[in-house]
């Protein structure tokens, strides 16, 4: 097995985000990565059905919804990742006795999906104007065989990698929130990817805060 | 999630303003709103924004096995699927009124009018049949969803590819879309959906309802109907009597709406078709819009990495090593390796209680007085014994507090009796069968 040596594939795909865009949803967003595009949808704080109320804190549901048939393990391995993401950002405790919902609807998938997902629900959650202790995004970064790494991998770099690795990344101080690994790796690479993850948040972390600005902002 | 109801004054006010020939979004009463059809990366899949409706449809194909009527016809299948996201009122995985509903009036309209060839998707009679599954996802509900699916639907079958497979001989081939082009599938006609609502017991009549006017509405008529006039189905619901002149007029107006949403859907194809043809990027990502505050879009973006290498290096040199600290197992008897609880106890202080218990635990309770009998005894020696090995530290009042000196044989003894005991028991056990 090959350790990382160089880095040449370290680049994010053009991504884009729209917000506000459904007009059910308490928040809504659709995020871009590549060709990967995903919608979230955030209804809440709403009434909690009795057997889901948690006393101290709002109860988050997060449900994926895959574009062909129903929910599989995936998606509920997927759902999980990113409800512990969110359950760490969001000021839960402010919303006692209430839920959360956040659905994340697939529209096509090419590479980087739990990223994408991570991604999107932030905007989702900064659209419904929900509390939170930071915000957060998605990298994903592959080793391929030669040992390089990718950031933000198609889903063609994903079959030819030999480990797949999303990290989950706080806005504060660019801790790791959450990991989700595939493959097999060394101590070494993984630190080099949290590492490159940590550079890569950066460029999103700026991403969003210039689309808060423009939304905010009169001008174009 | 429970919907929101709707306010009395806000029931009064809507039907008060269709009385006055009104509409909230003022459109007027035979008018549609914007429709705007979107393709996604992928051959068929297909977005429909019907105002602020909006609803994706996906049309997946598969090999299977043909229904034994049917041998040589490939099959067609339906799921509407009513996501959350739509409405706080459905709800995932349940199949509510509304969804069985959607999905028997679009199972109408699309596979009952024979509007595609199914024959054509035969492959092998008896043996192999495509099955084309088209999966209607409602994202946003303002409205009038089952106009939306129908165009969604029709336009994503128009839209699909499936792939291209050989038969030779026994063999079925299928090739990727890589090796042969995509075949699309064979559409004798588009039948689209127009609704017409109905108020005050059939006096008022609006085109493509929305959500609201959907709350205040006391009938529906649904018509179907292709570029050609023919109606593919009809149906009334919500209990409202109907004169013959209405339905004359509704399906006047029908043949109208379709001829209008075939020409968008014509048009939306011949503009992808010929956007593919071009090389040119399509998809969700392209058809974001570019001039609004609330989108934002970031070209590719180098991440700067150069002391990467050095910061995880010295991460993993600052981290220390996991003391190895294996415990070591106990082999309690021969054949058996155990780590952990109800070994024998390596803290200074034995806990006697603990063994007792254990040891009533594993007494039979079908077991006979005379073993309790035994017990006791064992007991009274146990503590005879454990009198000799306690060293006091002072008189009566602190009787509780005991220092144990380090190397008592009490616990070898105690296991020695217990497991003697144990052997009684199971003796007797056996004496029993």
């Amino acid at each position: 097995m090959m350790e990382v040596c160089g880095s040449s594939n370290v680049t994010l795909r053009e991504f884009g985000c729209e917000q506000s865009l459904l007009s059910r949803p308490d928040g809504s967003a659709s995020f871009v990565q590549g060709d990967t595009s995903v919608m979230a949808g955030v209804y809440g704080p709403a009434e909690v059905k009795v057997s889901k109320e948690i006393y101290d804190r709002a109860t988050l549901e997060v449900l994926i919804q895959p574009k062909v048939g129903l929910p599989s393990v995936r998606e509920r391995s997927q759902e999980q990742c990113v409800r512990e993401t969110c359950e760490a950002a969001l000021q839960l405790s402010l919303h006692p006795r209430s839920s959360l919902t956040l659905i994340l609807q697939l529209l096509h998938d090419d590479g980087s999906l739990l990223s994408c997902y991570l991604n999107a629900a932030c905007m989702a959650l900064m659209d419904a104007g929900l509390p939170m202790n930071c915000l957060f995004c998605g990298v994903t970064c592959a080793i391929n065989k030669e040992g390089e790494i990718i950031t933000d991998p198609t889903a063609a770099q994903e079959k030819e990698s030999r480990a797949l690795m999303t990290f989950a990344i706080d806005s504060t101080e660019r801790r790791v929130m959450m990991s989700s690994t595939k493959g097999s790796f060394s101590v070494h690479e993984m630190q080099r990817c949290i590492a490159v993850s940590q550079k890569a948040s950066e460029k999103i972390f700026q991403f969003y805060r210039d689309s808060v600005r423009r939304r905010y902002s009169k001008t174009l | 999630m429970k919907d929101t109801p709707l306010s009395n004054c806000e029931r009064d006010f809507l039907l008060k303003a269709i009385e006055e020939k009104k509409r909230l979004d003022g459109r007027q009463t035979y008018d549609y709103r914007k429709i705007k059809i979107t393709f996604g990366t992928d051959y068929g899949c297909c977005f429909v924004d019907l105002g602020k409706t909006r609803v994706m449809a996906q049309v997946s194909s598969e090999l299977v096995a043909p229904k034994e009527n049917r041998p040589n016809e490939g099959i067609m299948f339906f799921n509407t699927e009513l996501s959350p996201l739509a409405s706080p009122a459905f709800e995932q995985g349940r199949q509510s009124e509304l969804s069985v509903k959607l999905n028997r009036q679009l199972e109408r309209c699309l596979r009952n009018s024979k509007c595609i060839d199914t024959e054509s998707l035969c492959v092998v009679s008896g043996e192999k049949v495509w099955q084309i599954r088209v999966d209607v996802h409602m994202l946003n509900n303002d409205g009038n969803l089952m106009d939306a699916a129908t165009i969604a639907a029709i336009t994503a079958l128009c839209h699909f590819r499936r792939p291209d497979v050989s038969i030779q001989g026994e063999e079925v081939t299928v090739y990727s879309v890589e090796e042969r082009d995509p075949i699309p599938l064979s559409i004798y006609h588009m039948p689209i959906s127009v609704s017409f609502s109905f108020f005050q017991q059939g006096t008022y009549l609006l085109v493509d309802p929305s959500e609201r006017e959907e709350r205040v509405m006391d009938g529906l008529l649904m018509i179907a109907m292709n570029k050609h006039r023919e109606i593919c189905y009809i149906q009334s619901s919500g209990g409202i009597m109907l004169l013959k002149e209405q339905v004359m007029r509704c399906s006047k107006i029908a043949s109208v709406k379709v001829s209008e949403i075939t020409e968008l859907i014509t048009q939306a194809l011949l503009n992808d078709k010929n956007a593919r043809k071009a090389g040119g990027r399509g998809g969700f990502a392209e058809s974001m819009p570019q001039e609004r505050i609330t989108a934002l879009k970031m070209d590719e973006t180098p991440v700067e990495t150069t002391d990467v290498t050095e910061r995880a290096n010295d991460i993993v040199k600052k981290t220390e090593a996991p003391p190895q600290t294996v415990p070591s197992p106990v082999v309690p008897a021969p054949g058996v390796g155990q780590v952990g609880l109800g070994l024998q106890n390596t803290w200074g202080i034995e806990e006697d209680d603990d063994d007792e218990e254990e040891g009533m635990g594993e007494e039979d309770s079908g077991e006979e007085a005379g073993g309790k009998v035994a017990k006791m005894e064992v007991d009274q020696h146990k503590k005879e014994q454990q009198r000799g090995d306690v060293v006091e530290i002072s008189d009566s009042e602190e009787e509780e507090v005991v220092i144990l000196h380090p190397e008592t044989p009490v616990p070898k003894n105690q296991k020695g009796s217990s497991s003697h005991q144990k052997g009684a028991a199971t003796s007797k056990k056996k004496q029993k069968k």
